[in-house]
């Protein structure tokens, strides 16, 4: 377990320093990319996802998958726009809570289906995927809510300041936070990860497995209905399409931020890498005038290197028996 | 009964309830020309279907065969703008389905990595690969044999018009015909079975496991690369988008068909009869005009009852047995 940490510690903090060189070579061709305004830009427009890998880690943690979030996503969207166009009395903490708990219902559902009938992950949120995508259609009748059908409230959102920065990056923030606290210092929170490191270990210590995989799924499904909220505020737009393929780009961050989709192995940190490494290739490629067709090639080829890295390391990990000599040596040293 | 000849039953019985129900409700839904030219619908995912249905009997999967068939287009359109004849044309695109699917299974089988991730990351990589290459532009004017191959029939080629089969869904029938005897009647498909039943027992009694994923993998990536010929050929352009979301639609047909997702069981008979069931389903939904979404929502509903019901089948089955009395020494 501390090699593993060592280990954990030691990428997170090479993937930082990637993220760090990466930026700095885009500041090198294009110095307004280093401004303060345009990082925060990057940071703004990296907050959905934030959000969103929070939700997809919990998920991944316990070996699973949630393929639907941006179904999910973009079905809570359009029923708070449709929601706030029919009820104008609504406030912005009430949408908040009516898109939690509808987001929440939508991920229970999969987690319904997958702990009742013991189905694979993967196979379920690929058959909602494309449930709650056509919901959107049914709901919507096909037609899309434009700046104006958009309740104000939802609009202002992503949009109000506190100390300065925008109301978007407070709401990653906030997940971020939560979510630090929940797997460090909750017993739920721990119990996520016994549940994906080892399952049947999980269950003779105890862990209620089905409750917690139902409690995994409404969590991913709550987030997403808070970003689909976002979203919807932030572009003031809502269609049957929105975020469509959205799903793999969030993986892809977890995956790039170290989080195995084996189950077990992740940290907030990591996500929060995987996030900004993401954010910053999304936002330098305008800048450095390379074609936005390129993005979603990088974004496949990172994968594919992050599992690659990642998937040798854990190898090494699960060969070694004993540490080596001189490995224990340094390990005791550092905790002298 | 095996379970398996159950579902094949059920997906029969559900064939002739779709066909009876369109029949009734839609006029000109049965008629023969109809129903021939309701498998240009479905003959090119149908293609991919099959080697899936390999794929997924040996536990792995593959999420990249639609961006595979977007990429190998791609390729085909630059070879036809560097005017090649469309022989040429079409052994591109089948070099570049394998040589995609082979970046797949060496992926796969080098590291050790679960399919399912590796066939993300290479979605977005062929799928952005085709995107890079092509940008929002579009190849067109594909020669005439091509075009031909996409929506000919094979009466008009043999010089009987009244013989209306598409061209695309004889090919879907010889290779339907070819996968099933590879995998119910060689050694080839048993060792596919046991690998997908349990790959470190299969390692241990001598089955070279891994080069079997990757010409599973390999092989996947060549049927994608002639679906995207056929697909190709039948709208007579490309565009990078083409194909968007037909793993899934690959994946519910195998699913409904009746293999088992984490692999070890299923039967190409089952899979060819979803095939039809939806191939159908899909085709009465389009008389009634119902919209695409629609369809696809039904169809994501449909792949998970299909995973339900015999989950719940087996589970009445064990209640029946546990409830019959033990006769001891009988």
């Amino acid at each position: 377990m501390n090699m593993k940490l060592i280990f954990l510690r030691h990428r997170e903090t090479l993937l930082a320093i990637i993220v760090v060189i990466l930026a700095l070579l885009v500041g090198m061709r294009a110095p307004v990319f280093l401004t303060a305004g345009n990082l925060l830009d990057v940071l703004n427009d990296s907050s959905i996802l934030a959000i969103l890998v929070m939700g997809q880690m919990v998920v991944l943690l316990t070996k699973g998958i949630d393929l639907s979030v941006a179904s999910s996503l973009a079905l809570t969207g359009m029923f708070c726009a449709v929601l706030g166009k029919a009820f104008p009395w609504l406030n912005g903490p009430g949408l908040i809570l009516i898109a939690l708990v509808f987001g929440a219902l939508l991920g229970a559902l999969n987690g319904l289906l997958i702990t009742l009938f013991d189905l694979p992950a993967i196979v379920v949120t690929l058959g909602t995927m494309s449930a709650y995508r056509g919901a959107i259609f049914l709901l919507s009748k096909g037609a899309w809510m434009n700046e104006q059908d958009i309740h104000p409230a939802i609009k202002s959102l992503p949009r109000f300041e506190l100390f300065g920065l925008p109301g978007l990056l407070w709401f990653a923030i906030a997940t971020l936070l939560l979510g630090a606290w929940f797997f460090r210092y909750r017993r739920t929170g721990r119990e996520m990860y016994a549940l994906g490191g080892n399952l049947n270990a999980a269950a003779y210590i105890g862990v209620p497995i089905r409750r917690r995989l139902m409690q995994v799924y409404a969590i991913s499904g709550a987030l997403a209905g808070l970003a689909g909220l976002l979203w919807v505020g932030r572009y003031s737009i809502a269609f049957t399409e929105l975020a469509s393929g959205y799903e793999l780009t969030v993986i892809a961050a977890c995956v790039i931020g170290g989080v195995s989709t084996a189950g077990g192995i992740g940290t907030v940190t990591g996500a929060i890498l995987g996030v900004l490494f993401a954010g910053v290739i999304n936002g330098a490629l305008p800048v450095v005038h390379i074609s936005p067709f390129w993005q979603q090639a990088i974004s496949g080829a990172v994968i594919l290197v992050a599992v690659v890295v990642n998937a040798r390391s854990e190898r090494r990990l699960g060969k070694q028996i004993l540490p080596p000599k001189a490995a224990m040596r340094s390990e005791q040293g550092e905790h002298a | 009964m095996k379970t398996s000849r159950l579902w094949e039953i059920i997906l029969v019985m559900l064939l002739v309830t779709v066909m009876g129900g369109f029949g009734a409700s839609t006029s000109g839904f049965l008629d023969i020309y109809n129903l021939s030219d309701s498998t240009f619908n479905f003959s090119e995912k149908a293609l991919i279907a099959l080697p899936m249905a390999l794929i997924i009997i040996a536990g792995e999967i593959d999420i990249s065969v639609a961006a595979i068939i977007a990429l190998c287009s791609v390729m085909m359109g630059l070879s036809k703008n560097a005017g090649a004849g469309p022989l040429t044309i079409t052994l591109v695109g089948m070099v570049a389905g394998a040589a995609c699917g082979a970046l797949n299974g060496v992926l796969v089988t080098r590291f050790a990595l679960p399919s399912i991730v590796v066939t993300i990351g290479t979605l977005s990589l062929y799928r952005g690969a085709a995107l890079v290459i092509l940008g929002d532009g579009a190849v067109t004017g594909y020669p005439d044999a091509l075009i031909t191959l996409g929506n000919g029939y094979v009466g008009d080629l043999v010089g009987v018009p009244e013989f209306q089969l598409p061209l695309e869904f004889l090919i879907f029938l010889i290779a339907a015909g070819a996968f099933g005897i590879v995998l119910h009647t060689t050694v080839w498909g048993r060792r596919i079975f046991a690998i997908g039943a349990n790959p470190v027992a299969a390692r241990f009694s001598g089955i070279a496991v891994d080069r079997y994923r990757v010409v599973l993998f390999v092989v996947i990536g060549v049927m994608a690369g002639l679906a995207s010929v056929l697909l190709t050929g039948r709208i007579g352009s490309t565009r990078p988008n083409i194909a968007m979301g037909w793993e899934l639609d690959a994946i519910t047909m195998v699913i409904l068909g009746g293999v088992n997702i984490n692999g070890g069981s299923g039967t190409l008979p089952g899979v060819v009869l979803a095939i039809f069931v939806l191939g159908m389903f899909t085709f009465g939904l389009q008389m009634a005009n119902v919209p695409g979404i629609v369809m696809s929502m039904i169809l994501g509903g449909l792949m998970i009852l299909s995973m339900i019901v015999p989950i719940l089948i087996q589970r009445a089955q064990q209640r029946r047995r546990r409830a019959q009395p033990v006769v001891v020494g009988a």
